[in-house]
C-alpha cells in the first residue's frame, strides 16, 4: 500500500479527534498529532484502535512510543502491512 | 455571619419532562413518565416498568460534541450534563473561555450513586476476553463516580471545589446542602449542585432482587407508583437528573440575576443503623432529628411550613414517614401542611430523586401550585389516621407556598432535609 493511499485513509480517522477549532485541512504528513493538531494525548490510544480496525493490524507498546507525527503512523502501518 | 444563598438557575432531566418548561407542564397536568420496558421483561424482572427520560440524538448534540459522544455509554453523565448545563445557562452566568483562567468562585457538587454501569459492562466483556487495550481512553472518565462533575467543569470552567457526593437516595438533597454550606461560609460565590441517576437492568436489578419494587402493574405502568395509597406495594425505579445554580444573594443582586427562591438552611444526618435503623430502614429518631435540625438551622418555626415535598417512595414505609413528619413538625390532622410525592409521576429516581424533587418544589413555589398525588386513590388508613386527606391533594391545586421543606432518606440510614423560602 502506498504512503499516499494510507495518508488518504488516515485523514478521516484523525479528523474525528481534532478539537473543534482545528480544521482537517491542517493535517499534513509532518503534523505532530498532539503538539500541532492539538489532539488530546489521551485520544492517541483511540486513534490507534481506529487505525488497527481500518488496516487490520495491531500496534505494540513500542509502536505507540514511536508515534508522534502522521508520517510515523504511515511508516508503522507500512511495516505492519509488509510483515 | 453567614451569607444568604439563593437559587438563580435550574435544570431538570426527568422521566416525565426534560427542561423546566416541559417538566412544569408535566407537574401541572399530572403527566407520568413511567413506561413498560421490554428489556426488563426479557431479563425476567419482577418489575418491568420504570421512569426513563426521553432524549433524542439531536438533543444530545446540543450538549456534546461528536467526539464526546464517540464510545459514550453513560446515561447518568448524559442526564447530569443536560440538567447541569441548563441550570448554568438559566442563571445567565457566562462560561469561562478556553484560554482564560477558570472561574475560581464557581464550584460543583454533583451527586451520583453509580456511574457508567453500561460502560463498565462493555469494558468487563473486553477485559475478560483479554483485550484490555481495546478499552481505549473513554472507560475511566465514564465509570469514575465523579465523571459527571468532571465533564461539567470541562464544559463550564469551574475553578472552585468540583466534587461528587454519594449518599444513596439522599444524594441529591445532600448535594444542594453541600453547595449551600460552601456559599454560606464564604468559600464560593456560586455552586452548581445536583445529582444524577442511571437506569436499566444493571442499576435496577439489585432492587428487583430485594423485592422492594412494584410488580403488580406491569400492564398498567402509569398506575404502578402509588405513594401514600393503601395499595402501595413497592417503588417503581426511575432515573434522570436535577440541578440548581446556587449563588450568594449579594452576587445575585450584583448581577441582576432572577431569583427563584432562597435556601434557608437544612440538615444532614445518619441513624447509624441504631434504634431500628438498618442498611435499608431508617432510624425514626434520626429522621425526626434531621427535620427538626433543619428548622433550627433555618431559624424558622414548624408552623411556617406550607408544603412538604416528601421522600414517600410508595413502599410500606410511607405511613412511618408521615408519622415522623407529624412528630417532628408537631403538626397533624387539619393542621398538617400540604404534602405530595413526585415519585407518583417519575418513579423513584434514586440518587437523582433529591435534586429532581427539589427542582419540582421550587417550581411549585414559583408558579403557585401544588401538583396532585397521582394514584393516591385511597389514602393509606394509617396515614388517614394521622393527617387530613385535604393535606394530600390528588389533583393539582392553586396555592401560595411561602416556605417549603424537602427531605430525602437513603439506604445506609442517611437523611437530608432542606428548607426553601419564596423570594
Amino acid at each position: 500500500m502506498t504512503s499516499e493511499a494510507i495518508f488518504k485513509q488516515l485523514i478521516p480517522i484523525i479528523s474525528t479527534y481534532l478539537p473543534e477549532d482545528v480544521s482537517k485541512d491542517t493535517i499534513q504528513l509532518d503534523s505532530d498529532l498532539t503538539a500541532e493538531l492539538n489532539i488530546n494525548s489521551a485520544h492517541l490510544v483511540d486513534v490507534v484502535l481506529d487505525v488497527e480496525d481500518a488496516f487490520e493490524i495491531e500496534f505494540a507498546n513500542a509502536d505507540m512510543e514511536k508515534l508522534r507525527t502522521v508520517n510515523d503512523a504511515i511508516s508503522i502501518i507500512q511495516t505492519k502491512l509488509t510483515n | 455571619m453567614k451569607n444568604r444563598v439563593v437559587i438563580t438557575g435550574m435544570g431538570v432531566c426527568a422521566p416525565n419532562g426534560v427542561g423546566l418548561e416541559t417538566f412544569t407542564e408535566a407537574l401541572k397536568n399530572g403527566t407520568s413518565g413511567i413506561t413498560h420496558h421490554q428489556l426488563l421483561k426479557d431479563l425476567n424482572f419482577s418489575c418491568q416498568i420504570g421512569g426513563i427520560p426521553k432524549i433524542s440524538e439531536e438533543k444530545k448534540r446540543e450538549y456534546f460534541t461528536d467526539l464526546q459522544l464517540r464510545n459514550f455509554n453513560a446515561s447518568g453523565i448524559l442526564y447530569g450534563i443536560i440538567a447541569g448545563m441548563d441550570a448554568l445557562n438559566d442563571s445567565g452566568l457566562s462560561i469561562a473561555n478556553q484560554e482564560d483562567e477558570p472561574n475560581w468562585d464557581l464550584g460543583i457538587v454533583f451527586g451520583v450513586a453509580t456511574s457508567g454501569v453500561e460502560k463498565f459492562r462493555e469494558s468487563i466483556y473486553k477485559l475478560d476476553e483479554g483485550k484490555v487495550r481495546r478499552l481505549g481512553s473513554t472507560a475511566v472518565a465514564q465509570t469514575m463516580t465523579s465523571g459527571v462533575s468532571a465533564y461539567l467543569t470541562g464544559m463550564i470552567g469551574a475553578g472552585n471545589s468540583v466534587t461528587t457526593n454519594s449518599s444513596a437516595c439522599a444524594t441529591g438533597t445532600e448535594a444542594i446542602l453541600m453547595g449551600y454550606e460552601r456559599i454560606a461560609n464564604g468559600q464560593a460565590t456560586q455552586m452548581l449542585c445536583g445529582s444524577t441517576g442511571e437506569d436499566g437492568p444493571y442499576i435496577w436489578g439489585g432492587f428487583d432482587a430485594m423485592k422492594v419494587i412494584s410488580y403488580k402493574f406491569n400492564h398498567n405502568p402509569e398506575s404502578g407508583s402509588r405513594p401514600m395509597d393503601s395499595d402501595a406495594s413497592g417503588f417503581v425505579p426511575g432515573s434522570g437528573a436535577g440541578a440548581m445554580l446556587l449563588e450568594s444573594l449579594e452576587s445575585a443582586h450584583a448581577r441582576g440575576a432572577k431569583i427563584y427562591a432562597e435556601i434557608l438552611g437544612g440538615s444532614v444526618n445518619s441513624g447509624g443503623h441504631r434504634q431500628g435503623g438498618s442498611m435499608t430502614a431508617p432510624n425514626a429518631t434520626a429522621v425526626r432529628k434531621c427535620i427538626s435540625k433543619a428548622l433550627e438551622n433555618s431559624t424558622i418555626d414548624a408552623s411556617e411550613i406550607d408544603y412538604i415535598n416528601g421522600h414517600l417512595t410508595a413502599t410500606v414505609k410511607d405511613p412511618e414517614e408521615i408519622k415522623n413528619w407529624t412528630i417532628a413538625l408537631k403538626r397533624k390532622g387539619e393542621n398538617f401542611p400540604y404534602i405530595n410525592s413526585l415519585k407518583s409521576l417519575t418513579g423513584h429516581c434514586l440518587a437523582a430523586s433529591g435534586s429532581i424533587e427539589s427542582v419540582a418544589t421550587v417550581l411549585q413555589m414559583k408558579h403557585n401550585f401544588i401538583f396532585g398525588n397521582k394514584n393516591c386513590e385511597n389514602l393509606h388508613p394509617s396515614i388517614a389516621s394521622l393527617i387530613s386527606s385535604d393535606s394530600v391533594p390528588t389533583e393539582k391545586i392553586s396555592a401560595t407556598i411561602k416556605t417549603a421543606i424537602k427531605a430525602s432518606f437513603g439506604f445506609g440510614d442517611v437523611n437530608a432535609c432542606i428548607i426553601f423560602r419564596k423570594y
